[in-house]
């Protein structure tokens, strides 16, 4: 049925169609609704989960970790500090091989406080072994979430995921979303039935010690799994659009790309707005193509490199910066293309930071910019955009 | 279509933004609706948005240059501009005291008045020094534009509304009927 919702309703529907059996979170800003409405459906009787309030969000994360390695379908959501308190246990999740699913409303870091949208919180836990996936729309959101499960429960898998819905510009924004009929959904995900869980009655060792003779093979495992998954994903959502009629482009989702002279790589909700701005400069002839990040991990690599071998120029926008560096983004895609034969030219807009407005006319600027920088050959290599005091006029 | 709704913390400005997306959403129409990204307290200014079309709505920047504006709260006509912006020929509904004159109106904008304050507290919704006036606004919208009905919008306040819900359904249809253009 077809409802108007916030993105945070959207991953609530998204874990009770994915009967999600224990729930164990942490309310913050601007992730509480998720966990009130959650906490509804189970008082309500609505969902058959277990819903574990917790003192904070590494107990939250530290009790889906147990209740997963018992062989519950777990769901969590956080935000921001909450999310990098749980640095650590997210390492846990992954390398344990937990198919944890997490909705992160992406938010900045303080300080200065700010309640804001920005990918600093998700970026930050690139390295944690989870799949991330980026989401455009509350659609996209509730989505994902039954796909990811699919994904991360698969056998060669075996993997958390990480639902990122940029904040209040979903999270609080109401729009049409259909939510999918219960038995529809069950034929498509089927309950978790991992090979390897805590039982009563049979000895088995679970996260113990391992000597150097052994460490590095559970990493090469982990590796191998990771790697899979981008296949995996690809498989699982053309069996969702078969299902379901949505689709989202795979990990990379291309927009008039094909043929595109430049191209904007962006995640979230930024890239909805600038595939307006794309049909817009569209119409006034210019070839202009938009490439949405949907999944940062894994890493969709030869969908970069086919991309950057058509195009003479890109830009990458992120919306968190990687101090002493550049965007994370963009830094990773440009290693992704190095050995492509033919190459753009590439250049870094850090943009939106704690929830400033990515607007369309800044978005028309940006391609532009990138236009005139493919002309020239290349130029400044990272640029802030719309920050005060900065010669340029982005507004 | 672009509104922008002006009010403050506790009048259910929010919420006016959401039935309205809920109400043209029955119309056929796609919807998006937002509060500016605020952290609400009551009683300090809050704005809300609602964005309105009839192909899916895919831009996620906030609104700038509203086709409407909706004044819950007509204190904030000193110390807010809640014109900024508002396209020439664009309508502005605005909750006042019946009987009493709005200071200073620019004109190339439309006016409409309604009294939802003493509309809310003659239904009991809030309380007579704090009235919930979101939904005898909406009522007032209804009147306002030509592309929700009002049916439409009653319907959505009765699912929206968690308590009193015939109350509010009441209050918006006699907001409705007393919602008047401003003559300049």
């Amino acid at each position: 049925m077809r409802m108007v919702m916030t993105g945070n309703y959207a991953s609530a529907y998204g874990a009770k169609a994915s009967r999600a059996e224990v729930i164990a979170a942490y309310p913050i800003t601007p992730q509480t609704s998720i966990v009130e409405k959650l906490a509804d459906f189970v008082s309500s009787g609505e969902m058959n989960a277990k819903y574990i309030p917790v003192e904070s969000e590494h107990s939250a994360m530290a009790a889906c970790i147990a209740a997963e390695t018992a062989g519950a379908r777990t769901y969590t959501a956080t935000s921001s500090h909450g999310l990098t308190l749980m640095h650590e246990v997210l390492m846990w999740a992954s390398a344990a091989r937990l198919p944890i699913v997490m909705t992160n409303v992406s938010r900045a870091m303080a300080p200065p406080w700010s309640v804001w949208v920005d990918h600093m919180d998700s970026v930050a836990q690139r390295d944690t072994g989870w799949m991330q996936f980026f989401c455009e729309s509350n659609q996209e959101v509730l989505d994902t979430i039954i796909m990811a499960y699919k994904v991360c429960e698969s056998r060669g898998v075996m993997l958390p995921a990480m639902i990122i819905e940029d904040a209040f510009i979903l999270s609080h924004t109401s729009e049409p979303v259909d939510v999918p009929d219960q038995e529809i959904v069950d034929s498509f995900l089927p309950p978790y039935n991992p090979e390897l869980k805590i039982e009563p009655g049979k000895a088995m060792g679970f996260g113990s010690l391992v000597r150097p003779d052994q460490y590095m093979e559970f990493r090469y495992k982990a590796m191998q799994a990771m790697r899979d998954a981008h296949d995996r994903f690809l498989r699982v959502e053309k069996e969702f659009k078969q299902v379901f009629g949505r689709e989202y482009g795979g990990l990379l989702d291309t927009y008039r790309c094909d043929d595109a002279e430049v191209v904007l790589v962006a995640a979230g909700s930024t890239a909805a707005t600038a595939k307006d701005v794309v049909d817009a400069m569209r119409e006034k002839g210019q070839p202009v193509g938009l490439a949405r990040l949907r999944a940062f991990r894994p890493f969709p690599h030869e969908e970069f490199r086919a991309l950057a071998s058509k195009v003479s120029g890109m830009g990458v926008l992120d919306r968190s910066y990687t101090f002493g560096a550049a965007g994370a983004f963009y830094t990773e895609i440009k290693a992704s293309v190095y050995s492509c034969q033919k190459r753009p030219v590439m250049k870094n807009y850090i943009a939106g930071l704690g929830g400033r407005d990515i607007t369309p006319k800044i978005l028309e600027k940006i391609f532009e910019d990138i236009q005139l920088t493919a002309k020239r050959g290349g130029g400044d290599e990272v640029e802030w955009v719309d920050v005060a005091g900065l010669p340029r006029r982005w507004r | 279509m672009e509104v922008r709704f002006h009010g403050r913390g506790g009048q259910g400005v929010v919420v006016a933004s959401e039935v309205l997306a809920k109400a043209a959403f029955r119309m056929g129409f796609e919807v998006s609706s937002f509060p500016f990204f605020g952290v609400e307290r009551r009683g300090a200014p809050v704005t809300a948005f609602a964005r309105i079309d009839k192909k899916p709505i895919r831009n996620k920047s906030s609104i700038y240059e509203p086709d409407y504006v909706v004044v819950l709260d007509n204190s904030l006509l000193k110390g807010v501009d809640v014109l900024e912006g508002l396209k020439p020929g664009g309508t502005v509904l605005i909750n006042y005291p019946e009987g009493s004159v709005i200071p200073a109106l620019k004109p190339s904008f439309k006016y409409y008045t309604l009294d939802a304050n003493a509309i809310a507290a003659a239904h009991g919704i809030g309380s007579k020094v704090a009235p919930i006036v979101n939904t005898s606004i909406m009522g007032g919208f209804a009147k306002m534009c030509d592309w929700v009905s009002l049916d439409a919008m009653l319907e959505t306040i009765r699912a929206v509304a968690p308590v009193k819900k015939e109350e509010n359904v009441a209050a918006a249809r006699e907001a409705y009927e007393k919602t008047r253009e401003v003559v300049q």
